[in-house]
């Protein structure tokens, strides 16, 4: 049993770097990793910007010592997850029991909507192996296998929130004494289904999105992998933990399979239960990374849900998604690290493209990166479709 | 971490309100559900937009909390391989044949391996947790485990944890291609001596909760899962070991439930450690009446459960000795291409 769950580490890439300091230089510099599509094969190329990471497969193959014909969900989480480990020093992963928790919503879909093309017009064609690592549990252990990790290995989808809830369930297993350390996080790649899906949603900005603003129209997609490493009281001993996770809450707003409540009660419950886990009133979160999508219905549901339980204490809030667009599955963990790291370097990030404060609230993202706050905790907010809704804290 | 099973609910290739009285037997390479009338607990009009997975899931998740006499449940918690297959396939057939135009948002929504844990949520305006694994082979267990975890940390909860998984025609095709099927009959499936299975579906879901109350049916003792094994022997080790943590030797199991499948080359694992470690126990399966499939072991369980409660194993279920005169516990060991292990220990209530 462990009475704390510390994060002994993490570590990112996303269209905005290809990892966490990377990561930071950009949103010091505010440079969001938004352009036009260069490695996406899509009819909407030259309509719809996108987050993407700056390196082809074959690239991010070498990187993350992967076959570049696997899919780039693989190839992400490979990156990300091993460079979380490597941030800890712990050394190697067989002298501990080290479970893989990851997040992802669209597992080897790259490949398979390839396999498709030429499945549809003949069902005997098409190469297997594009679709030998569709399911989404194939590509976590893909990257466990890799790892050397051998104790647990799981996958969650739980749409956008899916990457926090990977940190909640490893958190609980170490809790329970299952396991010393957990890598959990998310990865998930840019892909035509998820492309076209939202589409259908009419929910993506064909500009820069501009999450928490008056003028936002929709959400650009991102792509990308993030992971913390989750450690026990007695392993947080022999490494300099970021801090811990204190506080984490999942809860179902059970109003629509996509839409948020106007009020966002799913929201609401799910941060509440996080701050009364970790044991602290709203007024001591420092920060608040939003989920912020940038979506009309969204950031009207957490707004107003952050007004009721916040109730004019405001701290400083951001959305970096605004830098990284919506990386999905990916996001929980990717905002994870943000804000853990945020915490122990005190920093806040800003909220790019924001012009103008959105008329429902009393509060406006923050702009400008800054160091040096005195942040003791921070709170991360994702929310998904299926009603899912979570939100970590960490504290120091 | 143990927990009572309040109530159980099953859709599959067999008819659950008559099994095993009545056994469905199949010929062919696929076990299909048998769809009840979801009319019983799905508005019509909704019934029309919802792909079969969701239809089998929130179907079997109403029947286990009618049998838990629970309106409300603190968690729902599922697991599934494959999500939801039909609605991805047609938006993956329109995406491709119609050139990423004229999409529609219907099937993209009900594609996410959420849905059927979110569905579940919105009918029954449940705000609890909230959780969806999706890991082959580890779904169930972990939907499982997690739903352990949660009645650790607060007793007072009730869980409602299940798995699914359905065929489509894609689907079948495809892992037909990768030579995992054959052409059987149910009645000679487990003995058939050659490669290949009978693929399945179905959805199973158990109300979980930490005191025994009158509608208790079993206990669910324990869950665990082994990852990549190196050596039969290694996984006896496993088991052993497992039993031994539940204070318990293999001679203490009334019945070992395995996931055998017809499959010579993944039964013979089975085999070996039936013959030695299990030397002597009886032993029945269960995809002969489902199927195989990542999620088949939640059909294992319901099958389990409902022997524990009745006192009777289905005679048609034994494959070694004879069905147990008392059954106290039964451990089903399933495991899928001899990578993905999973035990799921019950005991009498």
């Amino acid at each position: 049993m462990s009475e704390q769950v510390w994060i002994a580490g993490g570590d990112v890439i996303c269209g905005t770097g290809l990892n966490l300091a990377a990561c930071l230089d950009a949103f010091e510099k505010m440079q969001p990793g938004m352009g036009a599509m260069q490695h996406l094969r899509s009819a909407h190329a030259n309509t719809f910007p996108v987050a993407e990471v700056k390196a082809g497969n074959d690239e991010l193959a070498a990187m993350a010592g992967m076959p570049a014909h696997w899919s780039r969900t693989a190839l992400l989480s490979m990156i990300a997850a091993q460079a979380a480990w490597n941030s800890t020093g712990l050394g190697a992963v067989s002298n501990y029991r080290v479970g893989l928790v990851s997040a992802n919503t669209v597992g080897g879909m790259d490949k398979t909507e390839h396999f498709m093309e030429t499945y549809l017009q003949d069902t005997a064609t098409g190469r297997l192996r594009e679709v030998v690592h569709h399911e989404c549990g194939s590509i976590t252990e893909l990257v466990a296998d890799a790892l050397g990790v051998r104790h647990h290995v799981s996958t969650i989808s739980t749409a956008c929130s899916s990457g926090a809830n990977a940190l909640m369930y490893g958190a609980r297993m170490i809790r329970a004494g299952m396991l010393d350390a957990v890598i959990a996080g998310g990865t998930d790649a840019l892909t035509r289904f998820t492309l076209n899906g939202f589409n259908t949603l009419m929910i993506l900005d064909q500009q820069k999105c501009r999450p928490f603003d008056d003028t936002r129209t929709g959400l650009n997609l991102g792509e990308g992998a993030g992971y913390v490493v989750l450690v026990s009281d007695r392993l947080a001993e022999q490494t300099t933990a970021w801090c811990r996770l204190s506080g984490f809450a999942n809860a179902n707003d059970a109003y629509h399979q996509t839409a948020s409540s106007p009020e966002g009660t799913g929201n609401f419950i799910a941060m509440q239960g996080a701050l009364n886990m970790a044991g602290v009133q709203p007024a001591d979160i420092g920060y608040i990374n939003l989920h912020g999508t940038g979506t009309q219905n969204n950031d009207s549901s957490e707004g107003l849900a952050i007004v009721r339980l916040f109730n004019g204490h405001y701290p400083p809030v951001s959305s970096t998604k605004s830098f990284t667009g919506h990386t999905l599955g990916a996001s929980g963990g990717i905002e994870a690290v943000f804000s853990a790291y945020a915490l122990r370097h005190g920093i806040i990030y800003p909220n790019a493209q924001f012009t103008t404060p959105m008329k429902e609230l009393p509060f406006a993202p923050v702009t400008t990166f800054s160091r040096g706050n005195a942040l003791r905790h921070v709170m991360s907010n994702s929310f998904g479709f299926g009603g899912n809704c979570s939100s970590l804290v960490f504290s120091e | 971490m143990k927990a009572f099973i309040q109530g159980t609910g099953s859709i599959s290739a067999q008819d659950s309100t008559v099994f095993p009285a009545t056994i469905r037997e199949y010929e062919g390479n696929r076990l299909p559900v048998a769809d009840p009338d979801y009319k019983q607990w799905i508005d019509i009009r909704q019934i029309r937009r919802m792909g079969r997975v969701i239809k089998m899931g929130v179907g079997a998740s109403h029947i286990s909390l009618q049998d838990a006499g629970l309106t409300m449940p603190d968690a729902i918690i599922t697991g599934t391989a494959y999500g939801c297959l039909a609605d991805t396939g047609v938006f993956l057939n329109k995406l491709v044949t119609q050139q990423e135009d004229m999409l529609t948002p219907t099937a993209f929504i009900q594609s996410t391996h959420n849905t059927v844990a979110g569905q579940i949520a919105l009918m029954l305006g449940c705000h609890g947790y909230n959780n969806t694994f999706v890991h082959g082979a580890f779904s169930l267990e972990n939907a499982l485990q997690d739903g352990l975890l949660l009645l650790q940390e607060d007793p007072a909860r009730k869980v409602l944890a299940g798995a699914l998984d359905e065929i489509t025609e894609y689907s079948h095709t495809i892992l037909s291609r990768f030579g995992l099927y054959k052409n059987a009959h149910t009645q000679q499936l487990l003995r058939s001596g050659t490669p290949g299975t009978m693929a399945g579906e179905g959805a199973a879901f158990f109300v979980l909760g930490a005191e025994k109350n009158a509608r208790s049916k079993a206990e669910l003792t324990g869950v665990e899962m082994i990852y990549r094994p190196a050596s039969a022997e290694e996984t006896a080790g496993h088991i052993a070991g497992f039993l031994q943590r539940h204070g318990l030797q293999p001679a203490d199991i009334d019945l070992l439930l395995t996931g055998r499948n017809g499959d010579v080359r993944g039964d013979a694992y089975y085999d070996n450690i039936e013959t030695t470690l299990f030397a002597g126990r009886p032993v029945a399966a269960f995809k002969h009446f489902c199927g195989e499939y990542p999620t088949a072991a939640a059909f294992g369980m319901w099958m389990a459960v409902q022997a524990l409660h009745t006192g009777q194993v289905p005679a048609a279920a034994m494959f070694k000795g004879h069905a147990p005169a008392t059954l106290k516990r039964v451990l089903i060991w399933n495991h899928q291409h001899a990578t993905h292990h999973s035990l799921i220990l019950l005991t009498a209530c």
